[in-house]
């Protein structure tokens, strides 16, 4: 029988995959919410190589594609093409149009404004109130302020998106629920595009208006592809903010390290990479479907099938990550698969980083004593997303 | 001496940047659309390490390396 999947994720440390999954072999099937039962990829190799394989295709539309939930099966058909639905060469010129802003040069020139946002919500924290939840006061708020300003929404909208966005990614939500928050989303970020068309600013927002006038992307596609920046601008990093310190707070040796090395960029960077590995956020499997029949391990992927990549499954692989449950910041981890691989690879990986960059060499360094502020067990996990996270961190100082 | 020349599959380029952000001497990132440039195709020992890591962490697997 077939594992039914998503599965449970255990709500402690080390937020590993369930063991279920990390014992299943390299080519496995499970159940998904359809009754269907795609192929399930766990393997670092394996997805590798597959995650490039132009015999696999992530047209949505197709019959047999492995949908991640009703609401999104109900919606597929409904999309414009966009880069989170279409193959090489369609998605590479897609994905080159809307590239622009998360360019690394263009990332790297927001990292003092990072820093300044994030030095001011830790003044704020410290001259309030003990104890404080970590994800209101600074996770949350974080990425929330840097992508309204690079889309050019304002933050005091912050509420309608913040609600909106949490039914999109929720597997809770029923297709109605998901409709309408979807329309509610693209009808404020149509009136914003509209007021860019006729007053641009130097935000991400007017540049995809001026594109609207040029013929060189129709209004749809912009407000889809801003709906998509903004849903996955914010939540994700606001994760791995709240989850990331609860880590390094369950870890007090690798904890020390990092504060002792917070001013060495390259160490900083690689705790980055250590965490998006540890902590995989998204735990929800990244869809395929076969174009051609594909040879596997001594079975055959046959053309039509769905095929499901558990990411944390890659990312806790002993044959690339030795010892792969335990927490060290000093590991090579660059090569995990926590924003994905292939073409698909998340867009918005460069902003991920200098963000996480920014806060896990201030947040421990500003504030030493940083403590949980309830017994861990108490800490209260989200775990209906696509990625995973915290309803609050209770923290004291 | 080992040396390293970049072969880079333009095409093939999502402009993720990784390359750019790993060896930023060597690889570089086109204003209009982020696809990767390569600056230097054959760079220095002192690059070699960056240089492979860029090609390890291409989510499409354009830079290939050609050691010698």
């Amino acid at each position: 029988m077939p594992h039914p999947y998503p599965t449970a994720r255990e709500p402690r440390c080390p937020f590993a995959p369930a063991p279920e999954i990390r014992d299943m072999p390299p080519l496995a099937q499970v159940e998904i919410w359809d009754g269907s039962t795609p192929w399930f990829i766990t393997r670092h190799a394996d997805q590798r190589a597959l995650l490039n394989d132009p015999r696999l295709s992530i047209d949505e539309k197709r019959p047999g594609y492995p949908h991640m939930t009703r609401s999104r099966a109900a919606g597929a058909p409904h999309h414009p093409p966009l880069i989170t639905n279409t193959d090489p060469p369609e998605h590479t010129r897609l994905r080159r149009t809307v590239n622009a802003p998360f360019m690394v040069k263009r990332i790297e020139a927001l990292r003092p404004r990072i820093q300044r946002v994030l030095d001011d919500l830790i003044d704020e924290m410290l001259a309030g109130p003990r104890p404080a939840d970590l994800v209101q006061a600074i996770a949350l708020p974080v990425p929330t302020v840097v992508i309204t300003e690079i889309l050019g929404a304002p933050y005091a909208d912050r509420e309608l998106f913040q609600t909106a966005s949490h039914v999109l990614v929720s597997h809770d939500t029923t297709p109605e629920e998901s409709a309408e928050a979807g329309g509610r989303l693209g009808a404020y970020l149509g009136r914003l595009l509209q007021q860019k068309m006729a007053a641009p600013g130097d935000d991400v927002i007017s540049e995809m208006a001026a594109k609207v006038k040029t013929g060189e992307m129709t209004a749809p596609e912009a407000v889809t592809m801003a709906s998509a920046i903004l849903i996955a601008g914010h939540e994700t990093s606001a994760s791995m903010i709240s989850l990331g310190t609860l880590a390094l707070l369950r870890n007090p040796d690798q904890l020390e390290l990092l504060r002792s090395r917070s001013g060495d960029p390259r160490f900083v960077a690689g705790t980055v990479e250590e965490l998006l590995r540890y902590l995989t956020i998204v735990h929800t499997g990244i869809r395929r479907i076969a174009d051609a029949d594909i040879g596997l391990h001594g079975q055959v992927i046959r053309a039509g099938d769905g095929v499901v990549f558990e990411l944390a499954g890659a990312n806790y692989d002993p044959a690339e990550f030795p010892d792969p449950m335990r927490l060290d910041l000093t590991r090579p981890a660059r090569q995990h698969h926590a924003f994905g691989y292939g073409a698909h690879q998340c867009l918005g990986q460069s902003l991920a980083r200098v963000e996480l960059q920014v806060v896990f060499s201030t947040l421990y360094r500003r504030i030493p004593a940083l403590a949980l502020a309830v017994p861990f067990e108490e800490v209260e996990f989200a775990m209906e997303g696509v990625a995973y996270g915290l309803r609050a961190l209770p923290v004291t100082w | 001496m080992t040396a390293v020349r970049i072969e880079f599959d333009e095409p093939k380029c999502v402009a993720a940047g990784q390359c750019a952000m790993v060896a930023p001497d060597v690889f570089d990132q086109r204003d209009d659309d982020g696809v990767a440039v390569v600056l230097d195709d054959t760079p220095g020992p002192g690059q070699h390490e960056v240089v492979r890591e860029a090609a390890a962490v291409c989510p499409a697997a354009a830079i290939h390396l050609i050691e010698s």
